[in-house]
């Protein structure tokens, strides 16, 4: 038999708090499965510093990864007899899905800002380099690793496989929102996903919903509406990427400036010169990263020894609302004070806007911007979600975004020359509430 | 700090007024394409390269005053256009911003319509393939747009042109 059609002998399943269970029957799936570049994404938490602010967010890519395979699995059993499903794309699109996040590093939205990386260029390169990834796929067919990337990377002729794994109601967003509501505790992000499984019919080019589950797909973006505001733009997890983004930054600093670590930052180094090969980008996990940072807590340098010390210790920094249109002249006048005190705002007073977070809402957009939800009316046209809905059409559109300003508080609470301390406390609290990083 | 606002309002300072935002999304990507320092993320989407980063930012702009956004409804779709306001000059006066001057090549973007900028920007986004690739690929991930030959061996002249443009 071929080895795309191996069938295990008897049914695998993973038990999974979301799903329940996650079924493996193919031989290929099996196989990837138990690739040393899958297995790693065990090693990398879903949502980086969220257990910070919800200690339950302990979960990771692998979960997260396997969830989506799940999701996947179910959409093309109920496809299966559908016009415009291809049977022979099924392993492409299983594949696809468990392999989507295969290129995220640990705390890779902080490492992609500060050193101009790019997790899907390196899951392109897991799945088409020198990996076992790699060697299961070409098994396969030859070119079968080429169509997976293509999938993945959106660039897939068949537009329908495309938007089952990426999409604006796709099985990457039904998994998370679930699997981040589930870890999180949070008692929004639920939402009837089987009522969706059963709605969703296959086009040519996209998937779209029946018009009869219309209210599950309200549902399902209300969830994403109140996960990202709840959850994802927390400002407390939003405080420990401020600093962990500060401590790449500083550490990157230094290493450009030929400072001397205690301990020789081996794993950084390709990271720090901007020349990251597969292999190295490979061995870094939360593990080492965590590693280094209790490591940089007895360095010489107070700036790195601070911040590492503060992320270790989840002693964040506070923050008060700021709005770049009024209080930009403040802002001026902090920066100004804060150097005049020895405190460098290029670490310790820090911007951070809602368009810094990797998250997205429901876009309905201008025709050709981004494809949005279609619902299939009973005369078989097409019409976009929020013309027909109320509640979306209500929530599409209105103001949702913010900034933030943080500073360390308690280096402010002790700073000797009182004069300038009571001019900088009066600018950042004359601004209204300073809130806890708690 | 707010750098990436302020590269957009400089942006909009040369655009004057740019109208569709698919064609936003393009402009801004084939200039980050050419080596003009925009650091919003792009990736790949139904109608070529696209970047939410670019759409929230976008959105904090117009919710801070800085941009103008007027939604025009057209039979099927809303069109909406952007342009920079008073505050949003204001705001950029205290930005210091090392960027190149790439006034020509806007207004030469500016000047295209959005359907073409799709175009080149898939182009763009498959730089690395050979020429015949890139031609081919287009073909296949756009075949409802049936792109004519003309039509593919214009965007390469374009492009040249724009690259020549930043060099000089």
């Amino acid at each position: 038999m071929a080895y795309k059609d191996e069938q295990l002998n008897e049914e695998k399943v993973f038990k999974d708090p979301v799903h329940r269970y996650i079924h493996v029957r193919d031989r290929v799936i099996w196989d990837l499965i138990a690739t040393p570049e899958f297995q790693r994404l065990r090693r990398i938490k879903q949502l980086g510093t969220t257990n910070l602010t919800f200690h339950g967010a302990e979960h990771s890519r692998f979960n997260h990864s396997l969830g989506v395979y799940e999701i996947v699995r179910r959409i093309i059993y109920n496809f299966k007899d559908r016009a415009h499903w291809n049977n022979d794309e099924r392993l492409l699109c299983l594949c696809a899905a468990l392999l989507h996040d295969l290129g995220h590093g640990p705390f890779s939205h902080s490492f992609e800002k500060v050193f101009k990386l790019d997790h899907e260029y390196f899951t392109q390169q897991i799945i088409l380099g020198d990996t076992y990834v790699h060697g299961i796929l070409e098994r396969v067919r030859p070119g079968f690793a080429q169509d997976v990337a293509d999938v993945i990377g959106k660039t897939y002729s068949d537009k329908l496989v495309v938007s089952l794994i990426s999409s604006q109601i796709d099985a990457d967003r039904m998994d998370y929102l679930q699997r981040d509501a589930y870890f999180t505790g949070v008692s929004y992000g639920h939402f009837d996903m089987e009522r969706i499984l059963r709605v969703m019919r296959p086009t040519e080019d996209q998937v779209v919903i029946k018009s009869s589950g219309m209210h599950a797909v309200e549902d399902y973006i209300m969830s994403r509406y109140q996960m990202y505001w709840q959850v994802y733009f927390h400002p407390v997890t939003r405080s420990a990427e401020v600093i962990l983004s500060k401590i790449l930054h500083r550490a990157k600093d230094l290493y450009e400036n030929n400072y001397e670590f205690k301990l020789k930052p081996t794993h950084f180094l390709s990271f720090f010169s901007g020349d990251v090969s597969l292999a190295e980008y490979l061995k870094l996990d939360e593990g080492i990263v965590h590693y280094y940072f209790q490591l940089w807590q007895e360095e010489d340098d107070f700036i790195l020894r601070d911040l590492c010390e503060r992320f270790i210790n989840r002693r964040l920094f506070k923050y008060v609302e700021f709005n770049p249109n009024k209080q930009m002249n403040e802002w001026m006048k902090l920066h100004k004070l804060f150097q005049e005190i020895g405190i460098d705002p290029e670490y310790y007073l820090v911007v951070d806007s809602s368009s810094d977070l990797p998250y997205d809402f429901y876009r309905p957009g201008e025709e050709e911007e981004r494809l949005p939800i279609h619902l299939l009316m009973p005369g078989g046209g097409l019409k976009e979600l929020s013309r027909h809905s109320d509640i979306v059409e209500s929530i599409s559109g209105k103001k949702r975004t913010d900034h933030k300003l943080y500073f360390p508080k308690d280096i402010l609470e002790n700073i000797e020359d009182q004069k300038k301390a009571k001019e900088i406390k009066e600018i950042l609290y004359g601004q209204g509430d300073v809130f806890d990083a708690k | 700090m707010l750098n990436n606002h302020a590269k957009l309002m400089q942006f909009f300072l040369e655009a004057k007024e740019v109208t569709g935002r698919k064609k936003l999304q393009k402009m801004v990507y084939i200039l980050q394409s050419l080596g003009v320092p925009f650091e919003e993320k792009y990736q790949f989407h139904f109608y070529g390269p696209y970047s939410e980063e670019l759409s929230l930012r976008m959105e904090e702009l117009c919710n801070l005053g800085f941009v103008q956004e007027e939604k025009e409804e057209k039979s099927n779709y809303y069109q909406y256009h952007y342009r920079i306001t008073n505050d949003g000059l204001q705001f950029l006066d205290q930005f210091a911003l090392d960027m190149p001057n790439y006034q020509e090549q806007v207004g030469k973007l500016n000047g295209k319509s959005a359907r073409f900028l799709e175009l080149v920007s898939t182009m763009l986004y498959f730089h690395e393939l050979p020429r015949a690739e890139v031609e081919e690929k287009i073909h296949t991930v756009k075949p409802k747009q049936k792109y004519s030959d003309e039509e593919i061996n214009e965007a390469w002249q374009f492009i040249d042109e724009l690259k020549q443009g930043l060099l000089q």
